[in-house]
């Protein structure tokens, strides 16, 4: 460790310092108040410091202590269910320790380090086997749902003393002891600790084979992400990233989820913590809250702070992943991030190079979504990390710089559209400017778990709205008479899908969630209609009549009539139409001969 | 505070005062300055080190004879003194009183900064405030503890309607009113007389905290004034257990004292020339409003914002979009059609609306009828616009009963008198008559049982 060095100068959260023999990335506290910053720059003997909390009568002379190691997260059982601000420290204990606010200078460990947890330890360990990082140690129950493992940190080698026998261990107590090749030996704990910035190894990486569900038809039928795989929904304000991101991560299949707010609202975290404890997981049946976690760094807390919170989030994302989970962890916004890189990089003087960005943004946000993915672990599980970042594009324009080099790394693009949130069209998501890169693997797995026709009629509804937007452009110039009886039908039964299929409200009890056996339902339904309402248009029934059915009204309320348990009555509705239209193409007929 | 007066500042300009060699000053400091005429100046230290110090001086730099400016160190924050007589009362920028009398004497004194609070310390906002507006309480509900601004174009009546927001608001079932700190910033002298008129000829001037600082005063004190307003605000709500309204108008005029402090210190410009924390900084001042856990009070904001060329993708409403729960967006065109209050429906959005109307607080059709009005409205829209193409006669019958439905909304929904308090059930009835225009089979954001109750179509036609 360094010895303690001086402040030279206060700009902002950017702190210039005396501080010889630091190293980039080391953690300091500054001055009385002891605020927490982290080391970004040396120039010989000083280093510049970016400071997470408010610098506000700071000053020069004030002390700057080294504290011998870079930003941490601590990683352990009582993780899931908690709240963390970007630099881990857990918001509840902050709020039985001071209130309301948030004061400065306060540290508090982010795991509480007295709980007890009952911990079973691995039977196959013996005393003398090897230990490599991340070997499973043994596992504690972390919430009714989760099942935590307990690894070996991942720098760890060599031969077990000791492994402690069942029973309560609070995070204090040493639960295996490891002889190190130089004979050093090492004392492991229910928890370790990692440094944000440095991607945690594993043994290698797999593709990803099943799709991320979400229970959003326009997601999981049209535009599929992979466990794994790497999304973006960049969008105007208002245009609903919150809402679509909240909704994934009610009713994804992950089985955890991290949910980073990172410059956004504070009453949108409490929107979570307030309604997730209540609602059940549909997969195990438990309170969502138990297999969630928040991190928070609203838009009002240090910008600094910021930053850190998207590392810290994906650290504990793959921290969970290493234990053989699937993880998705949400960001919202990348764009608070991308503006707190530009924030310091301009108190840098960096020069800027893309609307006051730094050169180095496509690396950055390359480099972080690379950490997303299917991989096999230390321990020869697999497991994933699914990232899905929220861009807030200035203007609501797609040009500019986040989400324009977002857009090249991921592999779904989940685009939204000012004018269909402005019609209250939600999920606001675009079909024509989303794309998915993921949609033929996705198809083994639908054609494989729900039916083999998916991809095509999939296909087939993406063409209908293509030609209806076509069609939509000639009604522009001359009107709807102008179209032939086949094109009003394709105009029509395009509408039928956008709402009969796309829009799907989060507030709607029944359909907020939509289970993939009634996702293709629905598109079954819907595209059955419409083909078969062709050969009678073709035989020269009149639109007006076709539409005049009210079994159409039924289809296009089915999502909100019929639950997801409710598949027969599904099927059953679309019996009845398919009977209906071949009466009326028959009576048709009969009249015309 | 240091005894010392330093003097021979090395430069001044655009409102930045910069000393060398005056070692160990606090960043964000207080700052006493002293003209050459003796007049006190107000700053605060925005950058410090040993060589250097770099001031930001509230009333400006621009006529200081740096031979005869003496700059005192504060060692102290901006703070406000607090007290339940800050109602009734009016202040400049930073606190200090504007009305001929004495100054607020309190021991409790506040840092206008503020702190964040703990987003779990948060209560969800829910309970809905009627505003007797149709266009607000039907499709765009306010919630006390919102945020949630107009944005608004010169000439257009914002002022108008943030008055009969004021004059109008209450909860349903409740007795109490809230209490007003307004906030006013770089507007007119005509402007702010309108809102204390308001006030006075509704006999409420006694709860209201004014902070004012006019076109003609000095911009930079704009930048500490909402900080000021908030602090007064948050001190009625948290401590004294009020329902706070605050009225922030014209963030455009903040944010442009923004830019030009930036510009002078040389920060990196992003969109129009705004520096990159125009985001942040916004969000530190209307993040402030809201219910926090066990208190009583809260505060509920309505900032006003004009779009500059009526653009909505200027940087300063879409950063605040960004940041609060929803906007008021008004329009040219309804306003030049004589239409009051001329609300552009479309881009208008509540966040906070669905956890606030429904069932148990306003009528249970309320979410259902507002998401169609919706629906309807921007079918209806396209259909306009298809008209003034082809013409109506060309229209099918189902479209020629859109525009039917355009023109009625905009009548008879929209359209209302400042004085017309119109209860949440007026609204929703109004809203009904109009949906009955249009055949039940092509509502289907309402549900059946809603149809079956309140639309009469067929009495319609
Ligand atoms: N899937 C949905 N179902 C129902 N309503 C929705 C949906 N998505 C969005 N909305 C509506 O749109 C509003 C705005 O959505 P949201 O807050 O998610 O926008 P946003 O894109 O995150 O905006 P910002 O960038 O300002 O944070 C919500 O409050 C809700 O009223
Ligand atoms: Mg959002």
């Amino acid at each position: 460790m360094t010895d303690t060095g001086t402040v030279i100068e206060v700009n902002g959260p950017l702190v210039r310092a005396h501080l010889p023999g630091t190293a980039n990335g080391e953690q300091v506290q500054l001055g009385a108040l002891g605020l927490t910053g982290e080391v970004i720059g040396l120039d010989d003997d000083r280093a510049l410091i970016q400071v997470y909390e408010s610098t506000e009568m700071l000053r020069p002379g004030e002390p700057v202590t080294p504290l011998g190691h870079p930003l941490s997260v601590e990683l352990g059982p009582g993780l899931l269910g908690g709240i963390f601000d970007g630099i881990q420290r857990p918001l509840q204990s902050l709020m039985s320790e001071a209130g309301d606010h948030i004061p400065r200078g306060v540290s508090i460990a982010a795991l509480d380090r007295d709980k007890p947890w009952s911990f079973t330890p691995d039977t196959e360990l013996k005393t003398g086997a090897e230990i490599r990082g991340g070997v499973v140690l043994g596992k504690v129950q972390e919430t009714d749902a989760i099942e935590h493992r307990i690894l070996a940190p991942p720098q760890t080698r060599g031969e077990l003393l000791e492994l402690a026998a069942p029973g309560d261990y609070n995070l204090k107590q040493v639960i295996a002891r490891v002889r190190g090749p130089q004979g050093d030996i090492q004392e492991l704990k229910l928890f370790h600790r990692w440094p944000v910035r440095i991607p945690r190894p594993y043994r290698k990486r797999d593709n990803g084979i099943a799709p991320l569900l979400t229970g959003q038809r326009i997601l999981d039928t049209f535009f599929p992400l992979l466990k794994g795989g790497k999304g973006a929904i960049p969008g105007p304000f208002g245009a609903g990233k919150t809402m679509l991101q909240q909704q994934i991560a009610r009713w994804t299949n992950a089985g955890i989820v991290i949910y980073v707010g990172c410059g956004e609202r504070g009453n949108e975290l409490v929107d979570i913590l307030e309604s997730f404890p209540n609602l059940t997981d549909p997969y195990s049946g438990r309170s969502l809250m138990e297999r969630t976690l928040l991190v928070a760094n609203t838009s009002n807390m240090p910008v600094v702070a910021r930053e850190a919170s998207i590392y810290l989030g994906v650290t504990l994302a793959e921290y969970y992943r290493d234990q053989g989970h699937d993880v998705v962890m949400l960001a919202d916004s990348t764009s608070r991030w991308a503006e707190a890189l530009r924030e310091v990089a301009g108190r840098l003087g960096q020069m800027p190079v893309e609307e006051g960005y730094p050169a180095y943004l496509a690396s950055r946000l390359a480099s972080f979504y690379e950490r997303a993915g299917r991989v096999q672990t230390l321990c020869g599980d697999s497991g994933s990390v699914s990232l899905i970042g929220a861009v807030s594009p200035p203007g609501g324009d797609f040009s500019e710089p986040v989400t324009n080099h977002t857009k090249d790394i991921i592999q779904t693009f989940w685009a939204l559209s000012k004018p269909l949130a402005d019609a209250r069209h939600y999920p606001s998501v675009s079909w024509t400017e989303s794309f998915s890169d993921s949609v033929d693997a996705a198809a083994i797995w639908w054609s494989r778990e729900v039916d083999a026709s998916w991809q095509e009629k999939r296909t087939q509804a993406l063409n209908l709205l293509g030609r209806a937007e076509e069609l939509a452009r000639i009604i522009n110039l001359v009107g709807a008479e102008a179209l032939s009886p086949m094109q009003r039908w394709s105009v029509e039964m395009a509408a039928l899908v956008r709402e009969g299929l796309l829009q799907q409200s989060a507030l709607d009890e029944v359909d907020s969630y939509c289970s993939p056996q009634k996702q293709f339902a629905l598109l079954d339904l819907i595209i059955s209609l419409y083909q078969q309402g062709k050969v009678l248009v073709q035989a020269g029934v009149p639109v007006s009549s076709l539409l005049a059915l009210p079994e159409i009204g039924r289809a296009r309320r089915a999502k909100n009539l019929y639950g997801n348990e409710q598949m027969q009555e599904l099927a059953a509705l679309g019996k009845e139409i398919h009977a209906r239209l071949e009466k009326m193409r028959r009576e048709y007929e009969e009249q015309s001969k | 505070m240091r005894e010392k007066e330093y003097r021979y500042a090395s430069a001044a300009h655009n409102g930045l005062l910069f000393l060398k060699s005056v070692p160990g000053v606090a960043f964000g400091d207080r700052v006493g300055i002293r003209d050459q005429h003796g007049r006190q100046r107000n700053g605060q230290v925005i950058l410090s080190s040993d060589e250097v110090v770099m001031i930001q001086v509230l009333e400006g730099t621009d006529d200081l004879n740096l031979d005869d400016t003496w700059v005192r160190f504060l060692e102290e924050p901006f703070e406000m003194p607090l007290s339940p007589d800050v109602l009734g009362r009016v202040f400049n920028g930073i606190g200090e009183p504007r009305d001929d009398r004495p100054p607020i004497i309190s021991r409790l004194r506040r840092n206008v900064n503020g702190q964040p609070i703990n987003p779990i310390a948060r209560a969800y906002p829910r309970e809905f405030i009627q505003t007797g507006i149709s266009a607000i309480d039907g499709l765009n509900s306010l919630v006390r503890g919102q945020k949630l601004p107009i944005f608004t174009g010169s000439g257009l009546p914002h002022n108008k309607l943030v008055a009969q927001i004021v004059r109008q608001s209450k909860l349903l079932g409740e007795e109490s009113r809230f209490v007003v700190v307004f906030a006013a910033m770089g507007v007119s002298y005509a402007d702010a007389g309108f809102f204390r008129d308001d006030f006075e000829s509704n006999g409420v001037l006694g709860n209201v905290a004014m902070f004012i600082n006019l076109a003609d005063d000095p911009p930079i004190e704009r930048l500490i004034l909402p900080r000021t307003a908030m602090t007064a605000a948050e001190y009625l709500a948290f401590d004294q257990d009020l329902h706070v309204l605050v009225v922030l108008t014209d963030m455009t005029y903040y944010a442009e004292a923004l830019r030009e402090v930036a510009t002078a210190k040389g920060d990196v410009p992003t969109r129009k020339g705004y520096p990159g924390y125009l985001y942040s900084d916004l969000a530190e001042i209307y993040e402030r409003a809201g219910r926090v856990r066990n208190r009583h009070g809260s505060i509920t904001m309505v900032p006003v914002v004009s779009m500059p060329s009526d653009d909505i993708t200027h940087p300063i409403p879409d950063l605040t979009g960004y940041i609060t729960e929803g906007q008021i967006v008004l329009s040219r065109e309804l306003h030049n059609q004589d239409l009051y209050p001329p609300v552009n429906i479309p881009p208008s959005l509540s966040r906070l609306m669905k956890d606030g109307i429904g069932k148990d607080d306003t009528r249970e059709d309320h979410p259902r009828v507002a998401s169609q009005l919706y629906a309807a409205y921007a079918k209806a829209l396209e259909v306009r616009n298809l008209a003034s193409i082809i013409g109506p006669d060309e229209l099918p019958d189902l479209d020629r009963k859109y525009l039917q439905f355009a023109d009625g909304f905009e009548q008879h929904f929209l359209a209302q008198g400042v004085d017309e308090d119109r209860s949440i059930v007026q609204t929703l009835n109004i809203a009904w008559e109009l949906l009955s225009l249009l055949p039940g089979e092509v509502l289907s954001r309402v549900s059946e049982a809603d149809l079956a109750r309140y639309h009469h179509w067929d009495r319609t036609t």
